[in-house]
């Protein structure tokens, strides 16, 4: 447990002296408030709108800004996940310094543990600056925190599962952009996969959303917990670290 | 807990296959306690495929290696924590300081607190790095990160230091400060180096590994080999006579010393004769033809051993000139 904090500790070291972590943490800090003040402004409009109309129906914040935020959010980060995870073994294999961490008294599996958590964390942080734009909301509003906490909790989740998938890419070659690419790409299918029950509701189309980790996320944004949808999530992780593991291995046996 | 063992480094039979050719072919040799060996052989030859079996980076197809009585393959834990490996490319993070990359090694290696401190502080200061312990390592010039390299492998002051190719792409000034770091290391570990050149060997290593197209050519130490290749003593000898005798005249003075057993006559300079003498085997003739020269009334200019430059050696084991000089 102490090298994986080891490795993880390294990893954070190199996010933040490298321009990728302050580039996406700038990102998200724009879109976030950006989403944020648009859902608001329409939300302020409509609801001066309705009361001029005598209508009194209460307007719901988490319905009209949380849940729509959250789920741009949600497709945000599946895009750009793959740029926190593209260095962590291409650098490696690229600068060499990946036979230091194979030669080193560790196993394979705290290595990888150590570099998908700094992703993570990562992640993590980015998500505080979009919780950040939502405090204003608790302050002048009264929005149900159950659905915001569980929607965050979807979000870290989801974006925890496409980090593995994505540490596993990293492995697959040496070029940090080569893996972002392929990353990119699947985070296309993912997205694409999930308009799959659009036009179609046969077995197969089911199978493909169900596949994609996005359309786990709704539940979760609607305030629901569906253990279902948190099974998924754990099981895309475990595999995503699993692949990870069996690259690695391979890649000595090759070498 | 240690297992009792016979050689500190033992590897047999060990064979290395990539998909489409064996890089390493059935080698088997073995390194005692402290002693520094040099891994000799051009490019190609099997020597970073070799390293890495034993740094446990990649396992063996084929056969055994041992360090300090754990199998590679089986205890690799154990032999990780027993070994300092200098890869090729010295293995560091660019983006990171001198002082917080060797910490960082060090925590992978297994220490903490003031001992990690103690350490970082005691590598920096022998492998000469302590002036830029606080530079970024991307600003260091290439001489520099070699000794940074250094500092990490023996960071957590291991038995056994491999080092592959430790100068290569060196200029000639880090060239020599390298060996002499790697000289002072020895005693306290146990060292492979690997190298394409073949006066490294000479001036850092007690014994030598000659590899070739994945096989060993030939082990013993570096004395050794050059006599075991001549097979006897053998001196070149320069001297001027009196005038009167002729080259043939000391050839036939010479062949017919007891002890002699071959006088080849080389060339001849102003007045200068020079021959090559060899000794019968387990003989040296050397004080007897001294003395039959001076009798003769010649003067005798000079006297010295021949023995096979390592570039002599080499081709003749292995039938072709090494590429050396090149990456
Ligand atoms: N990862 C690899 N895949 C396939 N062949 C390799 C690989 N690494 C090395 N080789 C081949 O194995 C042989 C030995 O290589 P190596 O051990 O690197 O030699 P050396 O270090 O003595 O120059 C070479 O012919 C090399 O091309
Ligand atoms: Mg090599």
């Amino acid at each position: 447990m102490r090298n994986v904090w080891t490795i993880c500790r390294r990893e954070l070291y190199s996010y933040f002296v490298s321009p990728i972590a302050w580039v996406l943490l700038t990102v998200f800090a724009f879109l976030g408030g950006y989403f944020t003040y648009a859902a608001s402004a329409f939300f302020v409009k409509d609801s001066l709108q309705s009361q001029m109309m005598g209508q009194s129906m209460p307007m719901n914040l988490n319905d009209r800004i949380i849940v729509p935020v959250l789920s741009n959010v949600a497709v945000i980060a599946l895009f750009l996940l793959p740029l926190l995870a593209m260095r962590l073994f291409a650098e490696e294999k690229r600068q060499g310094t990946i036979e230091l961490l194979v030669t080193s008294p560790v196993h394979d599996l705290e290595i990888i543990l150590g570099k998908w958590l700094s992703a993570v964390l990562m992640y993590g942080a980015l998500l505080l600056l979009i919780l950040a734009d939502f405090s204003f909301l608790f302050v002048y509003g009264n929005p149900d925190w159950k659905p915001v906490a569980l929607g965050f909790v979807g979000l870290f989740l989801q974006g925890a599962s496409i980090l593995a998938l994505c540490t596993f890419i990293s492995t697959l070659t040496k070029n940090q952009i080569v893996a972002a690419a392929i990353g990119f790409a699947l985070a296309l299918i993912l997205f694409v996969l999930s308009w799959a029950t659009a036009f179609d509701s046969s077995g197969v189309a089911q199978v493909l959303s169900y596949i994609s980790i996005v359309s786990h996320f709704d539940s979760f944004s609607r305030g629901v917990l569906d253990s279902k949808d948190f099974i998924f999530y754990l099981s895309m992780i475990f595999f995503g670290l699993f692949l990870t593991a069996r690259s690695l291995e391979s890649m000595r046996w090759r070498a | 807990m240690a297992v009792p063992y016979i050689h500190m480094i033992q590897v047999e039979g060990l064979t290395k296959r990539y998909a489409r050719h064996i890089a390493v072919d059935n080698i088997s040799f073995s390194v005692d306690k402290g002693e520094i060996v040099g891994f000799l052989g051009p490019n190609g030859a099997g020597k970073t495929t070799t390293m890495r079996v034993l740094t446990c980076f990649m396992p063996p197809s084929d056969g055994t290696a041992t360090v300090a009585g754990y199998d590679v393959f089986k205890k690799p834990m154990e032999v990780k924590k027993r070994i300092g490996y200098l890869p090729e490319a010295p293995p560091v993070y660019p983006e990171m300081s001198v002082g917080a990359y060797l910490a960082f090694v060090g925590r992978l290696k297994g220490m903490t607190g003031p001992d990690l401190k103690r350490r970082v502080d005691e590598v920096s200061e022998r492998c000469a790095v302590a002036d830029v312990r606080n530079r970024l390592i991307s600003k260091l010039s290439k001489g520099y990160r070699q000794r940074v390299g250094l500092a990490q492998a023996i960071i957590h002051n291991p038995e056994v230091l491999i080092l592959d190719e430790p100068t290569s792409g060196l200029d000639p000034k880090q060239i020599n400060e390298t060996r002499e770091l790697i000289k002072n290391l020895a005693g306290e570990h146990t060292i492979i180096l690997s190298t394409h050149i073949l006066p490294e060997v000479e001036a850092i290593c007690q014994k030598i590994v000659i590899i070739n197209k994945g096989h060993i050519v030939a082990t013993d130490s570096v004395e050794n080999l050059t006599h075991r290749m001549r097979g006897s003593d053998a001196i070149s000898l320069e001297l001027e006579t009196d005038g009167i005798a002729g080259q043939s005249d000391v050839q036939q003075r010479l062949e017919s010393l007891s002890g002699v057993s071959k006088v080849l006559f080389k060339h001849a300079t102003d007045h200068k004769l020079t021959f090559e003498v060899e000794s019968l085997p387990g003989h040296s003739a050397r004080a007897d033809v001294a003395r039959s020269v001076v009798n003769a009334g010649w003067n005798l200019f000079e006297m010295k051993s021949l023995s096979y430059s390592l570039e002599e050696v080499f081709l003749q084991l292995t039938g072709g000139m090494p590429d050396g000089g090149q990456q």
